[in-house]
């Protein structure tokens, strides 16, 4: 293992900021894993750094390709992660809103400029993701549809579910997309929650990410050869949303299996706990979303809900 | 018909309050109808002097509204009302989700709402302060897409600059592209800065926004301006960016709005902690400052100054 500095940048107040990378393995540039990129991916970190375990542990029993090479991004942004903020500290910029990045422009495109030019022309590229709504996703694949993109290849993951969906136009200027625009086969790693530790579904991560390793020959591990992954399709979600606002008395959690009809939770009222409505699941199926704060908005996404076919 | 304060969106809050965009609607109905729009990103305050001025003088004398006007001072209510850029509880951007859509989650729906009570507007007019470190002299930012139709509405009113920028699929989702894309004309003006209101801006736009209703037939009786400002044209000319070399405290040599020469300082960028002087930014070519920091504490790469050049037309 190689530690290397990606980026040093002075700060007007704070200590340095730098991006720290861990390098495994050959060089050839295979496989590059890039965790947080905003401050309360602490999940996501979490995972990046039991890769990195792993990896070590991996290493010294000769069990990582000395011509393949895996570099490990544990975090873009331990500014933000310092101070819990989600975005970048200084001016609420988004890193993830600025990728292919610009070396002489705005801080954060800097920082995006300087990540991207130490992940790109790797062969495949993971990164340790979250969603813009606060919620809970059963651990999946997401694999962007550019044209690009090798779904099939997402399998290897060995995770459940493998999720394909279609960029929208703030897509453009993230990693993902930009990725793939340069011949990085490219996927976003959900693991579970964001801002809290699940270490269950942190395992499922990070085992996924070393039996994807394995798979393309990058490591040799002793591993579980994991699910067979049903690919879908974004759309077909089926959405279950607030019709009320109030409290969302959760009565499912993410990955659990349930019925048409099934109820998912109810809402409450906030003064007198009276039942506003009861959600329930549109369709026999697995909960691939919740909503996770207590208090939901009307008209939110409550749930979304992967129906099976017989 | 009486001046009225109409409710478009209400949706529902968890404890006992509902989120309310509202408008002002001034006028007959026969004729143009002309929306004034402000507060998608919730800390840039300047329109709702604009909006404030606007009502004023609108309510004063509503029989001279041959048509509609709208005053909206509160895209993003919760985000005005809580110092906070977005939508709280929200990642993205507000002005990065439209059209919306009308059964998607909720800021999708109140994104759909608005765009869908705004189109078929004769013109609107979207008023932004850039955000609370850049500090901005009244301009209009129209896409290339758009500019031969609106260049004639933009330069009526009354700003200094109108800035044609290229049609990035990342702003695809603006509210002005949306609306655009619908066929309702709409301008986006960009004026001083975040959480402050530039009074002296704001006097000039309503005269501006003035000029333009009585120019579209939908203002009568009252006095319009006898003349507007004629805006420089970036297409006339080029825009240099000049961000920071350090991280560190800028401050401003070179007055905002002034005309600088190649090498004039425009900023140094201090440490506080030593007294060094880090850099005397200078300009790089000669033109007008029309973008000045306003926030001082800055890193590496923050913007720090736009200055725009025109063409020498002559020699
Ligand atoms: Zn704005």
């Amino acid at each position: 293992m190689e530690r290397i500095e990606i980026l040093r940048m002075k700060s007007p107040f704070r200590d340095d900021f730098v991006i720290h990378g861990f390098h495994f393995g050959g060089p050839k540039k295979t496989v590059a894993i890039v965790g947080p990129m905003r401050g309360d991916e602490a999940q996501q970190l979490f995972v990046a750094s039991q890769i990195v375990k792993n990896l070590t542990h991996l290493e010294r029993q000769g069990r990582v390709s000395n011509e393949l090479g895996i570099l490990v991004i544990p975090t873009v942004n331990s500014f933000s992660l310092n101070v819990h903020k989600r975005f970048w500290a200084m001016d609420n910029t988004d890193i993830n809103r600025m990728f292919p990045g610009y070396d002489q422009g705005e801080t954060t495109q800097r920082i995006a400029a300087a990540l991207f030019e130490a992940v790109k022309g790797y062969a495949w590229g993971v990164q340790l993701a979250s969603y813009y709504l606060s919620g809970n996703f059963t651990p999946h694949v997401r694999v962007m549809r550019t044209g690009y993109e090798d779904a099939a290849a997402a399998e290897a993951f060995g995770l459940p579910y493998v999720c394909r969906y279609d960029p929208a136009p703030f897509d453009t200027v993230v990693l993902n997309y930009n990725w793939q625009i340069f011949g990085t086969r490219a996927y976003s790693l959900y693991s579970g929650s964001t801002d809290v530790l699940s270490h269950d579904m942190a395992k499922l991560s990070w085992q996924a990410v070393i039996r994807f390793l394995n798979s393309i020959k990058a490591v040799s591990a002793p591993l579980h050869p994991g699910s067979r992954s049903l690919v879908f399709a974004a759309d077909e979600l089926q959405t279950v949303t607030s019709q009320q606002a109030g409290v969302l008395y959760n009565r499912v959690a993410v990955g659990q299996y349930v019925r048409k009809d099934d109820q998912l939770a109810t809402i409450l009222d906030p003064f007198t706990g009276e039942q506003l409505q009861s959600l329930t699941s549109p369709a026999d199926g697995v909960v691939f979303f919740a909503h996770t704060k207590p208090l939901v908005h009307q008209h939110s996404r409550a749930f979304q809900i992967l129906p099976f076919h017989s | 018909m009486d001046p009225y304060v109409k409710t478009v969106v209400s949706e529902e809050l968890p404890v006992a309050e509902e989120l309310k965009i509202k408008k002002l609607v001034v006028g007959s109905g026969d004729g143009p109808r002309v929306c004034i729009i402000t507060g998608i990103h919730g800390d840039e305050l300047e329109g709702q002097y604009v909006c404030f001025e606007m009502a004023r003088r609108l309510r004063a004398s509503p029989e001279a509204v041959k048509g509609t006007v709208e005053i909206w001072p509160a895209i993003n209510p919760l985000g005005v009302d809580s110092v906070c850029r977005g939508i709280p509880t929200f990642d993205l951007d507000m002005n990065r989700i439209f059209p919306g859509s009308y059964d998607g989650h909720m800021v999708e729906r109140v994104a759909n709402q608005v765009v869908d009570d705004l189109a078929g507007a004769d013109m609107v007019v979207d008023i932004h302060s850039s955000n609370v470190f850049l500090y901005e002299m009244p301009q209009a930012r129209i896409s290339q897409m758009t500019a031969q139709r609106l260049m004639p509405f933009a330069k009526l009113l009354n700003l200094d600059f109108i800035w044609v920028h290229e049609a990035a699929t990342v702003l695809q989702s603006t509210i002005a592209h949306s609306l655009n894309s619908l066929g309702t004309p709409t301008l986006v003006v960009e004026m001083g800065i975040g959480m402050r209101i530039t009074q002296e801006y704001g006097d000039r736009l309503v005269a501006g926004l003035f000029n333009l209703l009585a120019k579209m037939g939908v203002w009568g009786a009252i006095p319009v301006p006898a003349s507007v400002s004629s805006p420089l044209v970036s297409t006339d000319g080029e825009v240099t960016m000049i961000n920071s070399p350090f991280s560190g405290v800028v401050v401003n040599t070179a007055p905002h709005s002034s005309w600088v020469k190649p090498g004039a300082v425009l900023c140094q960028v201090v440490s506080p902690l030593t007294g060094d002087v880090l850099a005397d930014v200078k300009s790089p070519v000669e033109g007008l400052l029309f973008t000045q920091r306003g926030y001082p504490v800055v890193y590496e790469g923050s913007l720090i100054a736009r200055i725009f050049s025109p063409n020498r037309k002559s020699n």
